[in-house]
C-alpha cells in the first residue's frame, strides 16, 4: 500500500495509531472490544479459536492473538487499550502488558518504572 | 450565571483507581503518591463544586473504531462505570447535569464548536479516577458531573489549540446561563507516559515541569505545541495532555496555582495534579 510518510514516523520505537493502523487493524479492534461484555470474555476463553472466527482476522492478526504476540498485535493494528482487553482476560496488568512490548521481564520493566522509567534521549 | 470556581488537572490513571478499590493506597509503593492529594481534597471541599464538568478520553468503552467523535459531550441524568474488559470499577454512578449540560451544547455549537451529543454512555477509569483521586471514595460523588469527552486514542487528536478555544468557549457558555451553579472544570489525562511499543515506560519530567510552568503564566505558547513534540517528548499516550489544555481554557488569562503535586511513577506514568483559580 503506497501511504506518504509522516513526521512521526522516525521516533524509535512506537506506533503511532494513525489512520493506516487503523484501516490495517480495524477487525482486530472489532474483536477486542467485544470483549468488553462478560459473556464474550467466557466465549473466548472457552474456545479461542472458535470465538476468533466470529471475526475477519487475517493470519497474521489471529496467530498474534492466540500465541499472544503482544508486540506483534500493535504492529498488526491492534490499539493498546484495545489490546489491554486482551491482556486483561489473561489476568495481565496494563503495566505486565507494556513491559512485554519491550523484551524486558516484568520484574526488570517494574524496576526501570520505579527508577523513574525509559529516559527520553536515546534508547533507554 | 454559572462561576468557575477553579481548575483542575488531573491524569488519569487506572491503577491509581485499582489502589482505591482494593484499599491497597497505604501500601509502600502507594503511601507516597496517595499523601500528595489531602491539600486537593480539602480544596474541591471548600469549593464545594455543584458542577464538575469533566474533560476526559473513552478508552474503547462508550466508543470503538464504529465512531469516533472528536468531542463528545454527555447530556444524560447519569452515566454509569463502564466495563472495560475486566469488570466495571465499583464507584458510584455519575450523576448528570441534563439542563446545564444541553445549555452547553447549544452555546457550543452555536459557538462554532461541533460537538457530538450523547445521551447514553457508560464512563470509564478516564472519568473516574479523577473523581476517585479529588473525593476519595464516597457513596455517591458529591456534584454533578458533565462528561465532555475528547479522542485521543485515533491519532490525530484535536490540537491544543482547538482544545484551548474550546475551553475559551467553554467559559462563555457556562457565563451565559441562568443558574448560578458553581463549577469546577477538570483537564484529565497525561502526564508523560508511552504504553505501547519498544519505547513503553517513558517519562519526561522535564517536558512535564515545562508544560506545567507555561500552562500556568503562558497557555497560549502550550496551545501552540505540535502533536510531533507531545509524541516525541512524552510519549504515545502523553499527548492526552490536550485535554489539560480545555480546562486551562475556561479560566481567565491570569491564573493563580492553588497546588501541584507530581510523582513518578503511578504504574507507567509521571502523575500531576494541579489546581488553578483565576488570578
Amino acid at each position: 500500500m503506497a501511504s506518504r510518510r509522516r513526521d512521526y514516523d522516525d521516533i524509535p520505537g512506537t506506533i503511532v495509531f494513525d489512520g493506516r493502523q487503523s484501516r490495517r487493524g480495524y477487525a482486530l479492534n472489532k474483536f477486542l472490544m467485544s470483549l468488553n461484555q462478560p459473556a464474550n470474555r467466557e466465549a473466548f476463553k472457552a474456545d479461542e479459536a472458535g470465538y476468533l472466527d466470529r471475526f475477519r482476522l487475517d493470519d497474521e492478526q489471529r496467530e498474534a492473538v492466540l500465541e499472544r504476540q503482544w508486540l506483534r498485535l500493535l504492529q498488526v493494528g491492534g490499539n493498546v487499550y484495545y489490546t489491554y482487553k486482551l491482556a486483561a482476560c489473561d489476568g495481565m496488568t496494563f503495566q505486565d502488558l507494556a513491559g512485554a512490548q519491550t523484551g524486558m521481564t516484568p520484574e526488570d520493566f517494574a524496576a526501570m518504572m520505579r527508577d523513574g522509567g525509559r529516559s527520553p534521549q536515546g534508547g533507554g | 450565571m454559572a462561576r468557575i470556581a477553579g481548575g483542575v488537572g488531573c491524569s488519569h490513571v487506572p491503577a491509581v483507581g485499582a489502589a482505591i478499590d482494593k484499599g491497597r493506597t497505604a501500601e509502600p509503593y502507594w503511601a507516597p503518591y496517595f499523601a500528595k492529594l489531602d491539600r486537593a481534597r480539602r480544596w474541591i471541599a471548600e469549593v464545594d463544586p455543584d458542577v464538575c464538568v469533566v474533560v476526559y478520553n473513552d478508552h474503547a468503552s462508550a466508543f470503538s473504531l464504529e465512531v469516533i467523535p472528536t468531542f463528545a459531550l454527555g447530556l444524560a441524568d447519569e452515566f454509569p462505570p463502564a466495563d472495560e474488559g475486566y469488570g466495571p470499577r465499583p464507584v458510584p454512578v455519575v450523576r448528570g447535569h441534563p439542563e446545564l449540560a444541553w445549555h452547553l451544547a447549544e452555546s457550543l455549537i452555536l459557538d462554532e464548536f461541533d460537538l457530538t451529543l450523547v445521551n447514553e454512555m457508560p464512563v470509564d477509569h478516564g472519568l473516574t479516577v479523577p473523581l476517585s483521586v479529588m473525593f476519595g471514595q464516597p457513596e455517591a460523588w458529591p456534584c454533578a458531573v458533565i462528561p465532555l469527552c475528547v479522542n485521543v486514542v485515533q491519532y490525530p487528536p484535536p490540537t491544543g489549540h482547538r482544545c484551548y478555544r474550546l475551553g475559551q468557549a467553554l467559559r462563555r457558555a457556562l457565563e451565559s446561563y441562568e443558574g448560578d451553579e458553581r463549577v469546577v472544570v477538570f483537564g484529565t489525562g497525561g502526564m508523560s507516559h508511552q504504553l505501547q511499543s519498544e519505547r513503553a515506560g517513558l517519562i519526561n519530567v522535564d517536558f512535564d515541569t515545562e508544560f506545567l510552568d507555561h500552562l500556568v503564566d503562558d497557555p497560549e505558547a502550550v496551545a501552540a505545541i505540535p502533536h510531533l513534540d507531545y509524541l516525541r517528548e512524552a510519549g504515545s499516550e502523553g499527548i492526552e495532555l490536550v485535554m489539560w489544555l480545555v480546562m486551562r481554557g475556561a479560566l481567565g488569562p491570569r491564573v493563580r496555582e492553588v497546588y501541584r503535586a507530581t510523582h513518578v511513577p503511578t504504574s507507567n506514568t509521571h502523575n500531576g495534579l494541579l489546581i488553578l483559580e483565576d488570578a
